[in-house]
């Protein structure tokens, strides 16, 4: 497969994928994580949790993981192009929406357009947590940790930085 | 339920640079969720808008495709710039962690061998895992008694986590359905 194919492959599956992530991008990983692993064969399914994981440690939004992968790919290149086709898409809609729909007080069709759609939204989030907590528990103190995250997460939501710290500490000193 | 037109909009421009440093500085606070930052920075530091715009502002981007603090930066580029303080505003919001992502990413290719590091990345690998599920399990907790969303709720974890429907076939058929349901049941 030659450079400028993967370039396209990858312009094009992100495109899909932006106009497809109604409730964010969390909403979508797994069907990017489907695309990435299975339809294109660019990673294991670890390398994938592991970009996703890099992401989330980094600062700035989550979409970052797109870029993330579009590097691992194809380089900066691929990055570039990655990002550029997960942003175009939803930077076209939410331009067309600000410019014509802002001066609208729609607070009302808003919320209960929001009820239909978070039950799905909340759904799709809980299947990405489902896929990546199966495939990054592979041993038994991994899915301590994961269980770990998730009840300090539900006992006092705190935050994301601290367990990921303490995960990061832990996996350093071989506990992991 | 009526729409009214806002008499008020604002008619001032904002500088591109202010626009793309004002995300750029969100973006770099933004460790674990960026939308905090994003309502500070807009309603109370800069005064761009107040509470109320921003919470319909807010409200209608979390129904566009895209993630929600990209397409604010979008909506507010634009209201204020245009659409070349749509794309500041966006730019501003994106450069910054793209580098520091590729940054990290390049690391873990030069380290990621040593087995230290691959301990530590088994580590935050299963805690952002758990990050995703534990955040899933609070917002559905809210919905816990909620006989509408339960079942929708339910019928997408079977179809995308069991049964790997195409996402596409999901927002077909059931959010469809959702709408249909919240929409015949709503309240006068």
């Amino acid at each position: 497969m030659n450079e400028r194919s993967v370039l396209t492959d990858l312009a094009v599956q992100f495109a899909l994928l932006s106009l497809m992530s109604i409730g964010g991008i969390i909403a979508v990983v797994p069907e990017m994580h489907s695309a990435v692993v299975e339809t294109h064969n660019w990673m294991s399914s670890t390398d994938f949790v592991t970009l996703f994981a890099l992401a989330q440690a980094a600062p700035g939004p989550n979409v970052i993981v797109v870029t993330l992968i579009g590097w691992k790919v194809a380089g900066a290149l691929g990055a570039l192009v990655a990002t550029v086709a997960v942003s175009t898409p939803s930077f076209l809609i939410a331009y067309t929406a600000s410019r014509f729909w802002s001066h609208f007080n729609a607070l009302d069709w808003y919320r209960l357009f929001e009820r239909g759609i978070a039950p799905v939204t909340i759904g799709l989030i809980l299947s990405s947590g489902l896929l990546l907590t199966n495939v990054a528990t592979n041993s038994w103190s991994s899915l301590i940790v994961s269980a770990l995250t998730v009840a300090s997460l539900l006992r006092w939501a705190n935050s994301p930085l601290i367990a990921l710290g303490c995960a990061a500490l832990a996996g350093l000193a071989g506990f992991v | 339920m009526t729409i009214e037109v806002q008499e008020d909009r604002p008619v001032r421009t904002v500088a591109l640079s202010e626009l793309f440093l004002a995300f750029a500085g969100i973006s770099i606070m933004g460790f674990g969720g960026v939308l905090p930052w994003v309502r500070w920075m807009i309603v109370e530091r800069r005064r761009w808008m107040n509470e109320e715009e921003f919470i319909n502002a807010l409200s209608l981007c979390q129904l566009l495709p895209g993630g929600n603090v990209m397409n604010i930066s979008v909506y507010v580029g634009e209201r204020f710039g245009g659409l070349p303080g749509a794309v500041a505003a966006l730019a501003g919001l994106l450069l910054a962690p793209c580098l520091i992502v590729i940054g990290l990413g390049g690391l873990f290719q030069a380290y990621g061998h040593l087995p230290a590091v691959q301990g530590m990345f088994r580590g935050v690998s299963a805690t952002a895992a758990g990050l995703i599920l534990g955040m899933g399990l609070r917002m559905a907790w809210r919905y816990r008694r909620d006989v509408r969303a339960l079942p929708v709720l339910a019928a997408t974890i079977v179809a995308m986590a069991w049964f790997k429907l195409p996402l596409l076939v999901i927002l077909a058929t059931i959010l469809p359905v959702s709408l249909i349901i919240v929409w015949t049941t709503r309240q006068r």
